[in-house]
């Protein structure tokens, strides 16, 4: 067992209200990423569940009951945090030995365990050292082996492959995708990499400013994102937002091109809308009905593909094409639009109005 | 507390490399700038060159005119009359150093039990008003202690700690807490909390949190504001003086300071006890040394 549920955390440091109402639901054995950019109440939230942060107001309940005045001891959680706080005066070994340690577990016991887990990490070389004698990737690999040395109800990892290098970052990334299948147990993730939550995750929870956006599966998440914002937080190269307003069946662009309007979407005639086209929605190379005027802007060669910046009146839009398009900058091309998956938000307020038809 | 970091730490050479002569009036500047640092040396250290060889004169050549810089004879009598009474035991001035060992060490305990769990509190809690109450804290040591000697000296009278050893602790804990309370919190803000978080989540209460994790690592906090501590309480005579008058109970300063008036003055003996006076201070400075200026630097410098 280890369900971990939040509901309606409130937390305000002084007067910035770092969570306004945080709902979350983690199911037993997921890998639940909370994504969000810097300032969003990620870290609080991880630290609200883990009983190191004072709530204003809200619950927290692990494994159904309620645990809100719990102290982090009697909570059976483990917590990797963002910058390892590896104990400076203890060995490695003393570091993963550490909670159980606290737990008086026996000599022969802890051996046992610690010799696991460093084998599981491949740390087993490195564990009479000192954290300052650690580089970070070995750093984050102890702070991870003193999380996985006993087994909790669910384990609240912070930021954890932040610190690392990029080539280290991706290694780690299939390494906990596969230690958590291994398990089974509950991950709680918190990330600002929008990757890592989508490679990652079951489930994944956008927050923003205090607030939960939207709770889904990665895919979900990527494909009906509820809010422009979302849309433009999830996906690399980001989202591409053109203005435009409906006129029946048909949405006309403030720079005057019009396409039909995707289908299952609701607006109202004259509202001010923005059309979001991913990357690989967009082609300059297909000819189909639906396609925007421009002119090409720029060519960003990534290697296995090539993102082409096309200039439609005053936006930029990202257009994926192969790694082999040629062009030159200033030269008027037409960009095809797969309008089946192209999302439509009412400018004012943000929403998707890509309606349940998807 | 009129100690400064230069006091505590003794001073590097003054000069290592005297900057290289650039110009041919640059020798000349050299030496000119060591000449006027000798003086300076001289003119600091002579009080205390003076003490030490009167402490070592036989009485007669103390009063010596002119005065006996070299060609005297060594004597150890003044020392031995320190510790020693005249007609044997022990010396009212040994206890006075006796007392003084026991109130300045006991009211730095209990200062550094006192201050270092109520820095980690400040360090690490939101609490109500907090800048307000350490602002509290920080402006009892405004005020000049002789201001108040009047009217503690009333209290202790009616409450019946005048002339005794625990009013003195009391007195000295209560200037030194804040002052240990403000300079660990400093310390402490440097240790990061997450070790603390870290621990609770390995299962330790917050407390054991603290000790076992957060409490090693202030260790050269601990000592650099001990031996701050322990130098003011050490030192303190004002509040000596007027709060205590029997020899049994009376720390050294006034005890020393007795020793000056009445119809002759053993300046030999004025100058052996303030000799031992000076000495543990130093003698434990040094041994912390390392702790001193590794304290020091780590709570001011590094923000």
């Amino acid at each position: 067992m280890g369900t971990v549920a939040a509901h309606g955390l409130c937390k305000s440091f002084g007067r910035v209200q770092a969570l306004d109402g945080v709902t979350l639901d983690v199911p037993d054995g997921s890998f639940f990423v909370i994504l969000g950019p810097s300032g969003a109440g990620k870290t609080t939230t991880l630290r609200a569940i883990a009983g190191l942060e004072k709530l204003d107001a809200g619950s927290v309940h692990l494994d159904g009951r309620d645990a809100t005045g719990d102290a982090p001891a009697a909570r059976d959680l483990a917590m990797v945090f963002q910058n390892y706080a590896l104990y400076p005066r203890l060995t490695a070994y003393e570091n993963i030995a550490s909670p159980l340690r606290a737990r008086r577990c026996s000599a022969s016991e802890i051996a046992t365990a610690v010799e696991r887990v460093s084998n599981l990490l491949h740390i087993d070389r490195l564990l009479q050292r000192r954290p300052a004698q650690l580089s970070g990737g070995e750093m984050q690999r102890v702070a991870l082996a003193r999380a996985l040395v006993r087994s909790p109800r669910a384990f609240l990892m912070d930021e954890p492959l932040t610190n690392l290098d990029l080539k280290l970052r991706v290694e780690m990334r299939t390494e906990l995708t596969r230690i958590h299948r291994g398990l089974g147990a509950t991950f709680v993730y918190v990330t600002n990499d929008q990757v890592e939550a989508l490679s990652m995750a079951d489930r994944v929870a956008v927050l923003k400013e205090g607030k939960v956006h939207q709770v889904g599966t990665p895919a979900e998440v990527y494909e009906r994102p509820v809010s422009q914002w979302v849309a433009q937080f999830v996906g690399s190269p980001p989202i591409s937002l053109l203005a435009c307003h409906a006129e029946g069946d048909r949405l006309v662009g403030a720079e005057g091109w019009t396409l039909p309007r995707p289908r299952g979407t609701t607006a109202e005639d004259g509202r001010t809308l923005l059309l979001g086209l991913r990357a690989e929605d967009l082609s300059v190379e297909t000819r189909g009905e639906a396609s925007l005027p421009g002119e090409l802007y720029g060519l960003e060669p990534l290697g296995d593909r090539t993102v082409v910046d096309v200039r439609v009146g005053t936006t930029i839009l990202k257009v994926k094409a192969r790694p082999t398009v040629t062009g030159t900058p200033g030269e008027r091309l037409r960009v095809t639009v797969d309008l089946d998956r192209a999302h439509l938000f009412d400018a004012g307020t943000g929403l998707s109005l890509s309606g349940a038809g998807r | 507390m009129a100690v400064s970091v230069n006091e505590a730490v003794s001073p590097g050479p003054v000069q290592d490399h005297p900057p290289p002569a650039r110009r041919s009036s640059g020798r000349g500047r050299a030496m000119l700038e060591v000449a006027l640092l000798t003086v300076l040396a001289v003119v600091m250290l002579f009080p205390v060159l003076w003490m030490i060889e009167t402490s070592i004169k036989e009485n007669r050549d103390v009063y010596a005119v002119p005065a006996k810089f070299f060609d005297f004879e060594v004597t150890l009598d003044h020392y031995r009359d320190v510790f020693i009474a005249s007609g044997g035991g022990r010396s009212a001035l040994s206890v006075s150093f006796l007392n003084s060992v026991i109130v300045a060490g006991v009211s730095t305990v209990l200062a550094t039990v006192l201050g270092v769990p109520a820095a980690w509190a400040y360090s690490r809690f939101t609490l109500r008003a907090k800048k307000d109450q350490l602002f509290f804290i920080l402006s009892t040591r405004f005020m000049p202690p002789v201001v108040v000697v009047v009217p503690i000296f009333l209290m202790y009278r009616y409450v019946g700690l005048i002339d005794t050893a625990l009013g003195l602790i009391l007195i000295y804990t209560a200037f030194n807490v804040p002052f240990t309370i403000w300079m660990m919190k400093g310390f402490v803000d440097e240790v990061p909390a997450e070790y603390e978080d870290a621990a609770m989540l390995d299962g330790y209460t917050r407390l054991q949190a603290f000790r076992k994790f957060t409490l090693p690592l202030l260790v050269p906090g601990i000592a650099a504001t001990a031996v701050f501590a322990l130098i003011f309480s050490w030192n303190e005579f004002v509040f000596a003086i007027f709060l205590t008058s029997s020899e049994n109970v009376r720390t050294a300063p006034p005890a020393i300071a007795g020793l000056i008036g009445g119809t002759t003055v053993d300046w030999g003996l004025v100058a052996a006890s303030s000799v031992v006076f000076a000495l543990p201070v130093l003698i434990f400075a040094y041994l912390v040394r390392k702790h001193l200026v590794a304290g020091v630097t780590l709570g001011a410098v590094r923000r």
